[in-house]
């Protein structure tokens, strides 16, 4: 169905693919794993016809595959999924479905949209993907889990032979994932073969008939996913053994109360009241769209407050601003980092500086001191361990998703904060990058700060966190001491009531 | 690398400089009389106001805004300069303190509707499009209506020769010229509002979160747009001997034309303020030559649209490529 033979690709002097030999078969779902950088992207990009192999061959369904442009590698047949949607949120679904290629009414030179056949044929595609919602449907008015399937309906309509997965399952919830899944389960007996990349090891092994691992841009092994043990998958792509996982903090939280919330609404309908002490990692569970974001962007001053009294280190917050948060050593790790994280053409060295500016400006004359914050964000990206080629030059829009986040890790710790609120950190990041941050996080923790995070991986929250509360419908239904966790009972509570 | 690398390598980041240059040598050998000094004394004086203009203008579009209202500015700030300073109706003629009461007067009007715009674009959260355009409209009516749509004569002695008073062999509006062209370049590179300028036009979200102060930025760059229009109002009602409710209306044009032929996007975070100076020469080159060869100021205009969208065009390519590179 698909071969690579020999695919090789460098951006100038710099190597990213080496020598990347590989198969998928008809009916086949092959799983595709490997840390940020690894060159899974570039590999993706050459299927859709972005960049071209500077070595190597493709064949595709039997013949030399050279693609120059997207739409001929869509036209042969592969299809994208991609962890960010392509949907217009403004429009209804079939009208997203069939954006490129309207059906047609016959006479006034075809230009009037035949609405009735193109919500049959609508139908038809939800239909397949198990999606039961009128096709007149909004996209906004979608969870992401169903904007998911309405682009897999969009990928099945152009009848693909190969459909590429690209971290698909980040932005969904754990029953929106199941049913992804299982979808994709049937997809396979249609004998359409599949490249499945994520993050989640657990999900690529359920699926998957082969995993290959990349790293460093070459082919690591390749092997039936029943034979390929997780433990061995890590160490092929980290390169080396993660004994533990989640690193262990040589300290205890304090007694002393860093941050003390009372009657915090954010939603116009809850009031929420919790503490968080120093040297403490407090993790909040819930289901997305529980309203746990929601409640840390209205603390934080992005969003709306209805009400509540916050205090930070005994003394009363008035003014709730990103601004005044910063300056009182409070911030604020967005979930969204394209949309709100970094500056994306802008380089590196400019995007860690952002938070901390206001610290360099030197006593004489007002002008920043370039000479202090180029050497200080050096040694920031050095201890969150960035990987990047020149600080000054490199825009931060070329690293990986892990690297990016390391850079805003990096941006925080330049205003040296005593609390992070840290949203879904390591969404989206490899295995190597997460145990990084999970050790720096410990070491902030160490050296007296507190941490609140915010995250749907419950297995992340339970070797982190010293307490857990979970909201469940934007209210705090439960919470756990470190000695009463309780994966069950902890996911009893996230997801009660949301069934009734 | 040698020298000829190092100019290659600046001439690739900073195309706009060698346009210039080039435009300039090509005139110089095709147009007789470009190169003479008496038509480059003409070129710095039509060049200094549009520099300052279109520096403060950079300083708007970097925050991913605009400012129209800078030609109804520069008739405010004349008309008012002209009440204040005239000895027909200055209201405070014969004191001695009447020249720097009506440049202080002037300048005055540029904060003042700097502020207005930048408080309506910035805590109203109005489109920065419609606030100046209204502004425009507003404040050039302003100026017609207090004046009855006379001008004002008689200006002090002094403020009319300011303009060909040389220091050190160079007139006045030179000084002028470097002077706000060094301060905004420091400001815009060296400061913390500068690096605040160019983070809320990359991402104002990202800005926000990051603790930056979103209005006082905004606020700040429309002061400064207000400001150098006051300032290039002053050389130009020096230079017209009058305060003339009607001064600069077809400026706007050069003006954003200037800024963005210099490069800097109108999508905000990126551009240089060197790129506007070149902008801005290149703009009084093309105006001048184009009038040294006989050209009528209809066709000067279809000429000077056409080399924008041209400009424009290139750099929309020039990006593009870029992000597939």
């Amino acid at each position: 169905m698909l071969k690579l033979h020999h695919i090789g690709k460098s951006f100038g002097p710099v190597e990213v693919l080496k020598d990347i030999t590989l198969e998928v078969k008809t009916g086949e779902t092959l799983g595709l794993v490997g840390e940020n950088g690894a060159g899974k992207s570039t590999m993706m990009n050459i299927l859709g016809g972005i960049f071209a192999p500077t070595t190597g061959k493709i064949e595709f369904n039997g013949q030399a595959f050279e693609p120059v442009e997207v739409s001929e590698s869509q036209q042969s047949g592969i299809a994208f999924i991609h962890q960010e949607l392509n949907l217009f949120p403004n429009l209804s679904i079939k009208e997203n479905l069939f954006i490129s290629a309207f059906p047609k009414k016959q006479g006034f030179f075809n230009t009037i949209i035949d609405q009735k056949s193109l919500s049959s044929q609508a139908s038809a595609l939800l239909a397949e993907v198990g999606l039961s919602v009128s096709p007149s449907t909004l996209i906004g008015k979608l969870t992401n889990g169903q904007q998911q399937l309405v682009e897999i309906a969009k990928a099945l309509n152009g009848r693909p032979k190969l459909i590429i997965f690209d971290e698909p399952t980040t932005a969904l919830s754990q029953q929106e994932t199941d049913r992804l899944l299982q979808l994709i389960n049937s997809l396979k007996e249609k004998h359409i073969s599949m490249i499945f990349i994520s993050h989640n090891l657990d999900e690529v092994k359920s699926i998957a008939d082969h995993i290959a691992v990349i790293r460093d841009g070459a082919l690591i092994r390749m092997q039936e996913a029943e034979i390929y043990s997780k433990k061995e998958i890590i160490r092929d792509m980290v390169g080396r053994d993660l004994d533990q996982f989640f690193p262990i903090r040589s300290t205890h939280p304090t007694e002393s109360v860093s941050l003390e919330i009372q009657d915090l609404n954010a939603d116009g309908k809850n009031d929420l009241s919790f503490s968080i002490r120093e040297k403490e990692v407090l993790g909040l569970y819930g289901l997305v769209g529980a309203g746990r974001s929601e409640m840390a962007r209205g603390l934080y001053g992005m969003e709306k407050l209805y009400g509540g009294q916050v205090r930070w280190k005994g003394a009363q917050m008035h003014k709730l601003t990103p601004q005044n948060w910063i300056r009182h050593g409070v911030v604020y790790l967005t979930e969204d980092r394209r949309e709100e994280g970094i500056l994306a053409f802008k380089s590196i060295r400019k995007n860690v500086q952002l938070a901390a500016l206001p610290r360099f400006i030197q006593r004489f004359g007002g002008w920043l001191d370039y000479r202090s914050i180029k050497r200080e964000v050096s040694s920031k990206v050095k201890a969150t361990r960035v990987k990047y080629q020149d600080l000054e030059i490199q825009p931060v829009s070329e690293l990986s998703g892990g690297n990016q986040q390391k850079v805003l890790l990096s941006r925080w710790l330049m205003t040296n904060p005593s609390l992070l609120i840290l949203d879904e950190p390591t969404k989206g990041i490899d295995i190597g990058a997460r145990e990084e941050i999970y050790q720096l996080i410990n070491q902030l923790v160490e050296q007296g700060s507190c941490v609140l995070l915010i995250s749907s991986e419950i297995e992340e929250l339970l070797g982190m966190c010293d307490r857990i509360m979970v909201m469940n419908q934007g209210a705090l239904t439960a919470e756990f001491n470190r000695s009463e966790f309780d994966q069950s009972a902890i996911l009893k509570h996230a997801l009660k009531a949301a069934h009734d | 690398m040698t020298i000829v690398d190092n100019i290659r390598t600046y001439l690739v980041k900073n195309p706009i400089v060698g346009v210039c240059l080039l435009y300039y040598l090509l005139m110089a050998l095709m147009v007789p009389g470009f190169f003479s000094a008496n038509n480059s004394w003409n070129l710095v004086y039509n060049f200094i106001p549009l520099l300052i203009l279109a520096v403060g203008q950079t300083f708007v579009i970097l925050t991913a805004g605009i400012d129209l209202s800078i030609t109804s500015i520069i008739a405010v700030s004349s008309v008012v300069g002209g009440y204040l300073m005239s000895s027909d109706v200055g209201l405070v003629d014969g004191s001695k303190w009447s020249m720097l009461l009506g440049i202080g007067g002037m300048l005055s009007v540029g904060v003042i509707i700097g502020l207005i715009n930048g408080i309506s674009v910035a805590k109203l959260k109005m489109p920065a499009f419609m606030v100046t355009l209204t502004s425009l409209m507003f404040f050039s009516g302003f100026a017609i209506w207090i004046t009855q749509s006379q001008n004002i004569y008689n200006l002090p002695a002094l403020l009319v020769d300011a303009p060909y008073h040389s220091f050190l062999g160079l007139p006045l509006p030179v000084y002028l010229a470097v002077l706000v062209f060094t301060s905004c370049y420091l400001l815009l590179n060296k400061t913390l509002l500068g690096e605040w300028v160019y983070a809320v036009g990359t991402n104002i979200k990202t800005s926000w979160i990051s603790g930056i102060n979103i209005p006082l930025t905004l606020v700040s760059v429309y002061v400064i747009s207000g400001v150098c229009a006051s300032l290039a109002s002053l050389i130009y009602t020096a230079r017209l001997e009058t305060g003339s409710p009607v001064m600069g209306q077809n400026v706007l044009l050069d003006v954003i034309g200037a800024v963005i032929i210099g490069g800097t996007s109108l999508f905000g975070g990126r551009g240089k303020l060197q790129w506007t100076a070149a902008g801005a020469l290149l703009m009084t080159m093309l105006d001048n030559s184009l009038n040294l060869v006989g050209m009528s100021f209809f066709l000067i205009m279809m000429v000077k649209g056409a080399i924008i969208l041209l400009t424009a065009l290139y750099n929309q390519l020039g990006s593009k490529s870029l992000t597939h590179a």
